[in-house]
């Protein structure tokens, strides 16, 4: 497997969709090419990172001002 | 697609379906229930279109009112969150484009960069890098970092990396095709990867590494 073809299958290696074989050669791949550990690594942790830091969080008094607006347009038939 | 997720469908009802019929019964307590469900969402997904707080407001409301009115149109051989955060979509564009007149906004535009798709930084990270920032400090990051990726990069990985959407219903929601997400998503991830190692690339001897993050505006 070339970093080419890794990097290719990248997105399947990180949500686990590979093949039973080709996951045997992208981890040959990895243990032999640091770079593409290291790429596999932090993509991974970029996710989980995204994922447990939630950006642009609606405040509570934020959201409850929107979500009343709502409602009461939609109770007058919007 | 939509036959891949009207067969899916059928195995299960969705427990969206059922408050969908209870609103179209005139069970208005039942809207209020999906609005809880996603407002969220769908204002986080306005913001990382319009970059803008207030529009993202905007958008949120006019979203939720404009699936309300236009209920009956719902078919649902799609799922209502797929069905909203196309609503949602739309009224995004429609909000960037009147502050950007004449400049084309567009979610499928196909932007066929170079960068992304090749590598640059291999550094490894230090563990668990984000706990060299305080919790602001890194939404700072966060925030900064996705910022400059096309519209339909940030859409994308919101859809399938932070809310754990498949990559049909995510195609279904914005009107792309499979491959067209798949190769977003990929690009996205490496670009948000590539530009993250600035900040957290390990740095031998340095707990504080990467470079200073600017202070929010006031």
């Amino acid at each position: 497997m070339t970093c080419t073809e890794f990097i290719a299958l990248l997105d399947d290696i990180i949500d686990d969709s590979v093949a039973a074989e080709t996951r045997a050669e992208v981890e040959k791949h990895m243990h032999k090419c640091g770079h593409c550990e290291v790429v596999f690594n932090t993509t991974r942790k970029t996710i989980e990172i995204y994922r447990s830091h939630q950006i642009y969080d609606l405040p509570n008094d934020l959201r409850e001002r929107l979500h009343a607006a709502i409602m009461a347009r939609c109770k007058k038939g919007c | 697609m939509t036959t891949i997720q009207s067969i899916a469908g059928q195995d299960e009802q969705h427990p969206d379906v059922a408050l969908v019929q209870r609103v179209r019964e005139g069970d208005v307590s039942a809207y209020d229930t999906l609005v809880r469900k996603y407002e969220r969402q769908i204002f986080r997904i306005a913001q990382h279109i319009t970059q803008n707080r207030e529009d993202a407001e905007d958008v949120m409301q006019d979203a939720f009112l404009k699936a309300y009115e236009k209920l009956e149109q719902f078919q649902g051989n799609s799922k209502f969150y797929t069905w909203l955060v196309r609503i949602a979509v739309n009224e995004s564009l429609m909000r960037l484009r009147k502050r950007r007149t004449g400049k084309m906004v567009s979610i499928d535009e196909d932007l066929e960069t170079e960068e992304g798709t090749v590598p640059r930084d291999l550094a490894d990270w230090a563990p668990d890098p984000e706990q060299n920032y305080t919790q602001s400090e890194l939404g700072q990051i966060l925030e900064k970092t996705i910022k400059g990726l096309p519209p339909g990069f940030k859409v994308v990985f919101e859809l399938r990396d932070v809310q754990g959407l498949s990559t049909e219903d995510t195609a279904e929601a914005l009107g792309l095709s499979i491959p067209a997400v798949k190769s977003r998503l990929l690009r996205a991830r490496l670009q948000l990867r590539e530009r993250l190692s600035r900040y957290f690339r390990n740095k031998p001897g340095s707990r504080q590494a990467g470079p200073k993050v600017a202070r929010a505006e006031p």
